[in-house]
């Protein structure tokens, strides 16, 4: 028996030795400082793997960096982006402060909102980039405001969003351009539209746009939710959504699961009218094949939400040198429109192109973007995300009022 | 002619206080003590203990000593005690000749035959042309009759050099026609080997035809108050 | 060293089970650091208790999972019953050998595409049957009660339940028991359920158990045809893990302890049932009438497995044809044409994960497989009643983690493992796949360990060979089969882990499985199809390896050959 013990206590201290302890962090500020650290470093880089389109650009990107910069990239392939910050809270808890698993989440919303109030992540750094100021943030509040939440350096902007609704022409002669139209819409083709089940992110996003959109008075929705003005704005939503929930799929007692989910209910032709994240994404499922040559988006009167997705370094990552670089070369022309060519990928830029330097800007005008694809005078204003308090709160009030006892 | 002698030296067997059996014996060089009795006398757990399985679950008291020398306490594989069961029970997974090979002692190495090897299969090839299976060293066994199995698995006893032998009713799954040969067989081997048998066996018929020592067991009366 | 093997097993298995446990109840009564929890509370159970549509999820989570495994264990011991002895029962052994290597995730996205509304079925009979032009608008896949899960869940679990049949069958000798019965004037079906079900239900009654306690925690295959809204606790309890708000995974601690009671009421209420069916059956034992088990059921029993095989398979060569597809469009039965478009970009991801997933699932196969045999052949070799008492003790230890639900354990096992600071990576997932491995090797092996003739180790004792000797030489050639068999099934196990690889090994352990199911999120079915059966392919290959093998070694050996 005290062999066994003595065996177990060595066993335990092997496997209890620590980690490389960290360096100090890098100076954002000076870039070169940043690149001669980062060379040589592995950047965990923890992001949304359920599209192969994305997972093959990531792969590209990494061998780009790989070969400029000397910094290696795992794509650590994630279902959730939650699940990363999870792992990121566990080493906090833990007390982990450096040494961390994760290098760089691609995330936004309330991810971030969490991250940012429990101090999970490192910053400011973003706003150091050399390529952020291609961002236009002096005319792009976007770029510095996630869901009304100040950014303050602590992300760096990736790619854009913007609500759309994608429908199948073989089906929908003349698409609904508002939401009472939607309805009526829907009484006359019940069964045929869809929204995903919140809190995932696309659904929380329609309900966003529905709120939005009914509201009579938006302002509040700018603000941190209090309970009295709570009810006065959603009032009008959810009397449209009691009319519309027996018109959707399924008459609303089941609820596709995200986005990609609405794709293949359109594909299959279940569905004719559905919301999507951005009309390039749409445009690239289309020349993939996986949804129909008919399938066309477009926005709503009055305008749809649109949002920035980021990427964040973890307050203990170990490649902070390295997460930037990447997070830099992610910003370049280059890599930006590359990732807005629809046979590649079809994920918006966050970029302005119109300020762009002449032969940046010619890689982005030679991109086709086919028949689906939407010009930006035809997705009409982007709204901005309503204070992210919001999110949670109109996620609560629908769970309880649509999930079946 | 050289021989060993086995000793049952006031052997009981006992089971949460109860004996099952005891027994006092000398067993001298190729002669066969039979053992008789009905199911449940006690029969299989004797040999188990002669043989050095017993259950834990039984108590013995009593020594076995061979050539005088006491193997109560040694491990199965220590003591040199062969056994025969109702099957021939021949390794699937071994030819005929790795079947005989496998209790085979590796110490008689003559200097004349350099690679140890070539002896033991010499040896082994003797011994299956003894009992007329000439040949066979390769075969499958489950490829052999009932008959040429019971031989091999006698040869394969006597080529692990035992000092003495057990039999769990050894011919009790032959035919008729073939028992009372391999019977005879057996017993003029053993007879021939010096080697002491102990024959467990609830049949008169499987004794040798010369007879050799009986001791019957009883199943043990119900444990009164 | 053996005489530590059970000591070491047991610690291996028991030390990550109490760790995920305490890991996952501290968080449920409030205390997490790193959220500045540090005082006991129930607030996380209340908050638990106001989730919408909690009852509707335990509710769901216990049908579903009693409901599956009472149609597959009918579905398994009626066509037993009606097709001993037939041709039949050959034909489903090798029908259903390889659907037992389909991952549960990639049979469940199979079952999907059978039956939804656009699905295979329906494409196969429109327009020309049913007129339809466009899928219809019915609730068969996500309905409100899971019947599509629990369709799944059968298709999934009959094929596990037959061979564990078949594998136990022999040694309760059937043909005498049915021999016996019938010449007490009892029709052949009748003979088999009084004759012979009531001998071989106890010896599968613990993958019956294991079959009930993963349908009441399943996640993925609820994820892909479960009701969605509320969803079972299952998926509940993921998705409050995966909240933003960070609070929440108290709610999902406290969730996930939930889940392990239903979990155990499931299994109680299992029980009871057998206790009621037991009180119920003796008299229609006793009874003596024939043939009350009518000419219908034994149909039913004939045609039930058959069918659920069948169609399983059908749906994973929809799986296969849509991984090939190019568009394909309702209602055609068929593609508008084929391509490796797919399979050309899907190849290159797949290869990489493909070296990851083999060297994992081969050390975690052989280490369970290691540690398993070292056990049975310690327990083997010492016979004392209290070895025995001990031994038992051990096996239900050994076989906890196939009853546990897992989505509680693996998360209280990453708090845990933070928490000591051991860094998650491959060494950790290697342990957190050895643990689930381990009971489904012991499942394999416990039973041919058993009915081992313990005449073939007397034999060789009393030939002079040592107690190591043996093992090596006999008892290891003569059980190569069920030991080939044991690691295939390890390798199975290992390369369906999920939740494990994915935590334990913080995302960076990547393998074929965990990029299915990162794929699966995404949708697109020509992928998902590609990816799932590359996953298959790999305990395909254990299996047909675990077969061939022992043909190949014993050729020449007709006693193991006509054995296995």
């Amino acid at each position: 028996m005290h062999r066994l013990t003595r065996l177990i206590a060595a066993v335990t201290l092997l496997l209890l030795s620590t980690g490389p302890a960290g360096a100090a962090p890098p100076d954002p500020t000076d870039w070169d400082a940043v690149l001669r650290a980062a060379r040589g470093q592995t950047v965990y880089w923890n992001a949304w793997a359920g599209e192969p389109r994305i997972n093959e650009y990531v792969a590209w990107a990494a061998g780009q960096v790989a070969s400029r910069h000397g910094v290696s990239v795992v794509h650590v392939k994630l279902s959730e982006t939650a699940d990363a910050v999870a792992r990121v809270l566990a080493e906090k808890a833990a007390g982990k402060v450096a040494g961390g698993s994760v290098d760089l989440i691609w995330i936004n919303g309330e991810n971030f909102a969490a991250m940012k109030r429990s101090g999970l992540l490192f910053g400011p750094w973003a706003e150091a980039l050399p390529n952020f100021a291609l961002t236009d943030p002096a005319n792009n509040p976007a770029v510095r405001e996630d869901f009304t939440v100040p950014v303050e350096g602590y992300e760096a902007p990736w790619g854009k969003a913007q609500l759309v609704l994608m429908s199948d022409s073989a089906y929908v002669a003349e698409p609904p351009r508002n939401l009472s139209a939607l309805l009526d819409w829907a009484r006359a083709n019940p069964g045929r539209f869809a929204y995903p089940r919140p809190p995932d992110f696309l659904g929380s996003t329609f309900l966003k746009q529905a709120t939005l959109g009914l509201a009579v008075d938006t302002a509040p929705l700018y603000r941190p939710v209090d309970e009295a003005g709570f009810e006065a704005v959603t009032a009008p939503l959810w009397a449209w959504l009691d009319a519309l929930h027996p018109l959707l799929w399924r008459g609303g007692r089941a609820f596709p699961p995200d986005g990609p989910a609405l794709r293949r209910l359109v594909g299959d032709s279940e569905l004719a009218i559905a919301p999507a994240f951005s009309a390039t994404e749409v445009a690239a499922a289309v020349l993939a094949g996986e949804l129909p040559a008919g399938v066309r988006t477009h926005g709503l009167d009055g305008g749809t939400i649109g949002n920035v997705n980021f990427l964040a370094i973890p307050f203990n990552a170990t490649a902070k040198a390295g997460a930037m670089v990447l997070a830099n070369f992610l910003l370049s022309p280059e890599a930006q429109a590359r990732k807005h060519d629809p046979a590649v990928w079809g994920g918006e830029t966050v970029l302005a192109v119109d300020r762009l330097a002449a032969p940046a800007r010619a890689l982005f005008d030679g991109l086709d973007l086919g028949p689906a694809g939407l010009h930006p005078a035809a997705q009409g204003a982007v709204l901005p995300e309503p204070h992210p308090s919001w999110t949670e709160r109109l996620e609560t009030a629908w769970a309880a009022r649509y999930t079946a006892r | 002619m050289t021989g060993h002698r086995l000793r049952l030296d006031r052997l009981t067997i006992a089971l949460g206080g109860v004996t099952l059996a005891a027994i006092d014996a000398t067993v001298g060089p190729g002669e066969v003590l039979t053992v008789m009795g009905p199911s449940g006398s006690g029969k299989s757990t004797l040999l188990a203990f002669l043989a050095g399985f017993l259950d834990p679950a039984f108590s013995a008291g009593g020594r076995v000593l061979l050539d005088g020398e006491d193997v109560t306490g040694r491990p199965a594989e220590a003591r040199r005690i062969g056994l025969l069961f109702q099957d021939p029970l021949l390794f699937p997974h071994l030819s005929v000749g790795g079947n005989l090979l496998f209790g085979m002692p590796r110490h008689r190495a003559p200097r004349n035959c350099a690679p140890r090897e070539c002896d033991r299969r010499d040896r082994m090839r003797a011994a299956l042309r003894e009992v007329g299976l000439e040949g066979y060293a390769d075969r499958d066994p489950a490829t052999l009759s009932g008959g040429q199995k019971a031989r091999v698995a006698l040869q394969r006893l006597l080529l692990s050099e035992p000092r003495a032998v057990l039999l769990d009713e050894p011919f009790s799954r032959l035919d008729a026609a073939l028992r009372g040969e391999v019977r005879d067989l057996v017993f003029a081997r053993l007879r021939d080997a010096g080697l002491p048998a102990v024959l467990v066996t609830h049949d008169a018929a499987d004794r040798p035809a010369d007879g050799g020592e009986v001791v019957h067991l009883c199943p043990p009366a119900p444990h009164l108050p | 060293m053996l005489r530590l093997a059970p000591y070491l097993t047991a610690g291996l298995v028991a030390g990550p089970i109490a760790v995920g446990l305490l890991g996952v109840t501290l968080p449920a009564f409030g205390l997490l650091p790193g959220l500045g929890g540090d005082m006991a509370t129930l607030a996380p159970w209340f908050r638990l208790l106001d989730q919408p549509g909690l009852g509707r999820s335990v509710a769901v989570a216990l049908f579903a999972g009693l409901g599956s495994t009472l149609i597959a264990v009918l579905l398994v011991f009626l066509f037993l019953a009606a097709a001993d002895g037939t041709r039949l029962l050959g034909w489903m052994r090798r029908l259903v050998a390889p659907l037992l290597a389909v991952p549960h995730a990639a049979a469940a996205v199979g079952v999907a595409f059978l039956i939804a509304p656009s699905g295979l079925l329906a494409r196969l009979a429109s327009p020309w049957a049913t007129g339809w032009q466009r899928p219809p608008d019915l609730l068969i896949v996500h309905d409100g009660w899971g019947l599509a899960m629990i369709a799944g869940l059968v298709a999934k679990e009959v094929p596990f339940l037959l061979l564990m049949c078949l594998a136990v069958l022999p040694s309760l000798d059937p043909t005498r028991r049915l021999a016996i019965a019938r010449s007490l004037g009892q029709p052949p079906f009748t003979a088999w359920l009084k004759a012979v079900a009531p001998g071989l239900y106890p010896l599968v009654r613990l993958p019956v158990f294991a079959v009930l306690a993963f349908a009441c925690s399943t996640a993925d295959v609820a994820l892909i045809l479960g009701p969605t809204n509320p969803p079972p606790l299952a998926v509940a309890v993921l998705r409050w893990f995966a909240d933003p708000d960070l609070s929440m995974r108290l709610v999902a601690s406290a969730g996930a302890l939930l889940q392990l009671l239903v979990s155990l009421a499931a299994m109680a209420a299992w029980w009871a049932g057998e206790r009621v069916v037991a009180g119920l059956g003796r008299g229609w034992l006793t009874g003596g009438a024939p043939g009350v088990a009518g000419r219908a059921v034994s149909w039913l029993g004939l045609a039930g497995l058959p069918a659920v095989a069948m169609s399983l398979t059908v749906a994973i060569l929809g799986l296969a044809v849509s991984s090939l597809a190019g568009p394909w469009r309702f209602p055609d039965a068929l593609p508008d044409g084929l391509t490796l478009a797919v399979w050309a970009r899907s190849l290159p991801a797949i290869a990489g994960g493909l070296a990851t997933t083999l060297l994992l699932a081969a050390l975690a196969a052989v280490l369970a497989t290691v540690a398993v045999l070292a056990v049975l052949e310690q327990a083997a070799r010492r016979g004392r009643a209290a070895d025995r008492a001990a031994g038992r003790a051990l096996h239900g230890l050994l076989y906890l983690p196939l009853l546990l639900p897992q989505v509680p354990f693996v998360f209280g096992l990453v708090v845990g493992a933070e928490t000591v600071g051991l860094a998650p990576g491959h060494g950790l997932v290697l342990v957190g796949h050895v643990v689930f491995v381990l009971p489904y090797v012991l499942l394999v092996l416990a039973e041919p360990y058993r009915r081992f003739d313990p005449r073939w180790i007397m034999l060789g004792a009393t030939l002079g060979a040592s107690p190591a000797r043996t093992f090596w030489t006999v008892r290891l050639p003569i059980l190569l089969g069920p030991c080939l068999a044991a690691l295939a099934v390890g390798l199975a196990v290992s390369v369906g882990q999920y939740l494990p690889t994915l935590l334990l090994g913080a995302g960076r352990v990547e393998t074929v499985t965990t990029a299915a199911v990162a794929l699966a999120s995404g949708g697109d079915r020509r992928v998902v199809g590609a990816w799932a059966l590359a996953q298959a392919a790999v305990p395909a290959a254990g299996f047909a390896l675990a077969l061939l093998l022992p043909r190949l070694a014993w050729r020449r050996r007709r006693g193991l050959g006509a054995a296995r």
